[in-house]
């Protein structure tokens, strides 16, 4: 059964697992004369990013941020406007490349509603053994990966591969869809809110689990989450997206110990205090995120920013390294004509 | 009599043909003028129920309820209609997680606001929008007189939030009922949401019983929290003490498994097992079956919730043990 092995690993460890170049989704708005409307939500906008081998990619933001479109773009559940992809060397849907389907046999997807992303008529086994069957796994070979799958994921396969999805708990039910991601033995995981939707108790079991399973079967990970905690605790490099944009990009200590977009840093100090004795005093910044329909010229987040100038309504800052993090602010950009920028 | 809210030994129990949930099993405990309790639980944990058996919100025909509910004297689960009309929105007020929801979506928020004020303190129309419009100024909605025509779908959540908390202190209530009214927003409006609750309810000078998941959010604004679980508060205690020494071994296990600061590469201190199921009414300790202390007094009965110093409860049998047993 070659077609169901884990794939190989092919450009060595130097070479990115997964790489997005300008990758752009607009959704137009309905509704206007006609049903013809001029107005989009812009998602997406030129977005490029790279994952490593073994990693795992943290993206924060908040709502309408457009986070999850990315990982849909990722997984190409929906076909991006603009841009190209690469998985290990091979260009995704283009003719010397690979297929959609081959990349979606390497890069899976767990979703936040652990309810909804399975199908209630089938069997937690039949759930399972869905995606093997179908690329060819005989059904005694399918029932053998089922239990190993359910194993995997801490759930005695006697007790609960014959239950249906309404019989099984939030944290159960997440296992479930876990296995399911892991069942054609992918690469990497785009786990968009995976532990959001539980408890805290539970959350930390599958938290606990998602880490043992990285290191047991070699995965990578983009671990998509509103939860900045949660996102501290699983990754290695963090992702900073605010109305469609990276606005940071960086490794995790940095991004945490010294964030260096006013975005990042508001956002950080947003969260609330786990010490009675230091509340937060003043909200870091007033006001919610703007539309995504007509996003503000410039820097988007120049709306809300206490340093805006003119030149951020301007200009659109650039994604800029700055040694330890990737910044999209004018402060940062020397010469930029921002009064905080250095001079040239 | 300081006290403006006494809950003693409150029973909560759904009944269908097929099932019976005993949601509430047995919560007891006070609140006061310009104190802010937070209850903090996880799902099915009774957290909600209890808040809304305060405004009986609950379907009269399904509900059984026991024990009692006393806002400044006067019993809440025995009123009549009319008492109980006056009591919604009047003395007690109540923001939901939800506000698009809350709000009635074909009239406008300043329609809503306006009514309410005219419904509860007879105020004329000029008077009553007039007051509207003063209450959104007061929530830092801003340009508020243009906001009172908007209906509620063409504010954002945040702001939608604080149209809801203008509506619940319209009435200058006596006692405001918050279910995890943060929940929904973004971390950037949910702090300024969390502030503007608290500066509030010092202006007010109102009792707050705020319900949430979130150990975080409970913090920024309790002065004291009580810890629900299956249907009980299993420890209640002043904020400090509840975060730098909680006693019950499931509130131990709540902080420990909660990720913050400082935890990476560390494994999570995860609690075996899920909740238990409603429908039976328990014999022992709830949270015995999970529990890494449990011995065989745990099971014989239900513990006692007992003080431990300090105004401090904890519903456990090993209570002062258990650090004990962590320490060695």
């Amino acid at each position: 059964m070659d077609s169901l092995m884990p794939r190989e690993d092919r450009g060595g460890p130097a070479q990115p697992l997964l790489l997005a170049q300008g990758l752009r989704k607009h959704f137009p708005v309905p509704g206007g004369l006609l049903g013809r409307s001029r107005k989009v939500v812009r998602a997406v906008d030129d977005l490029s990013l790279s994952v490593a081998k073994g990693e795992t990619l943290g993206v924060v933001g908040e709502s309408g941020c457009g986070k999850s479109t990315v990982a849909r773009l990722l997984i190409r559940l929906i076909k991006p406007d603009k841009g190209t992809m690469v998985l290990d060397g091979d260009p995704v849907d283009e003719p010397h490349g690979i297929t959609v389907n081959e990349l979606r046999r390497q890069v899976q997807m767990v979703f936040q509603d652990s309810y909804a992303s399975l199908n209630p008529r089938l069997t937690i086994a039949e759930t399972l053994a869905f995606a093997p069957r179908a690329h060819g796994l005989p059904a005694s070979e399918a029932r053998a990966r089922v239990r190993d799958l359910l194993d995997k994921v801490g759930l005695d396969p006697a007790s609960y591969a014959e239950r249906y999805p309404h019989e099984l708990s939030g944290g159960q039910r997440q296992r479930v869809n876990i296995a399911r991601a892991l069942a054609l033995r992918p690469r990497l995981i785009i786990l968009d809110e995976a532990v959001s939707a539980l408890d805290k108790s539970v959350e930390a079991q599958v938290l606990n689990m998602l880490v043992d399973l990285k290191t047991e079967l070699g995965l990578t990970y983009i671990f998509i989450s509103h939860d900045l905690n949660v996102v501290q605790y699983l990754s290695d490099r963090v992702l900073v997206m605010y109305l469609g944009k990276i606005v940071e990009l960086g490794s995790v200590e940095a991004i945490y110990g010294n964030p260096q977009h006013p975005y990042t840093r508001a956002l950080l100090s947003a969260r609330p205090s786990m010490d009675p004795r230091r509340r937060t005093k003043e909200a870091p910044i007033q006001g919610d995120p703007p539309n995504p329909i007509d996003p503000p010229s410039g820097c988007r987040f120049r709306t809300r920013c206490p340093f805006a100038e003119d030149v951020c309504a301007r200009v659109e800052p650039p994604l800029a390294d700055t040694g330890a993090q990737a910044v999209a602010c004018h402060m940062r950009v020397v010469g930029s004509g921002h009064s905080k920028a250095a001079a040239p | 009599m300081s006290d403006l809210l006494q809950v003693r030994d409150l029973h909560v129990k759904f009944v269908t043909p097929d099932r019976t949930v005993n949601a509430v099993n047995g919560v007891s405990f006070d609140v006061k003028r310009g104190e802010t309790l937070g209850i903090l639980g996880e799902s099915g944990s009774g957290k909600s129920v209890t808040l809304r058996s305060i405004l009986r919100l609950h379907p009269e025909h399904r509900t059984r309820w026991g024990g009692s509910i006393k806002l400044e004297g006067d019993e809440i689960l025995t009123m009549g209609r009319s008492a109980l009309s006056d009591l919604r929105g009047q003395r007690v007020a109540m923001i939901f997680q939800e506000p698009a929801t809350a709000f009635d979506p074909v009239f406008t928020i300043g329609h809503q606001i306006a009514e309410t004020v005219r419904r509860h303190t007879g105020k004329g129309e000029a008077d009553s929008w007039k007051r509207a419009r003063e209450l959104l100024e007061m929530v830092r909605i801003p340009s508020p007189a243009q906001r009172l025509k908007a209906y509620p779908h063409e504010m954002s959540g945040g702001m939608r939030q604080r149209a809801m908390i203008a509506l619940a202190l319209s009435c200058n209530p006596a006692l405001l009922l918050a279910d995890e009214p943060t929940t929904a927003l973004d971390a950037t409006v949910q702090i300024q949401v969390l502030l503007l609750i608290r500066e509030l309810q010092r202006e007010f000078n109102v009792g707050v019983i705020f319900v949430t998941h979130d150990i975080g959010v409970a913090v920024e604004v309790s002065d004291r929290i009580g810890v629900m679980y299956a249907g009980k508060i299993v420890e209640l205690a002043p904020v400090e003490q509840m975060v730098d020494a909680p006693r019950h071994p499931y509130s131990r296990g709540l902080l420990a498994s909660t990720v913050h600061d400082g935890m990476r590469g560390q494994r999570l201190e995860a609690i075996p097992g899920a909740p238990p199921d409603l429908a039976e009414v328990p014999t022992g300790c709830s949270f015995a079956p999970r529990c890494k202390f449990v011995q065989p007094s745990c099971v014989a009965r239900p513990p006692d919730l007992r003080e431990v110093g300090g105004s401090h409860l904890v519903r456990c049998v090993l209570a002062g043990a258990v650090e004990a047993g962590v320490a060695a």
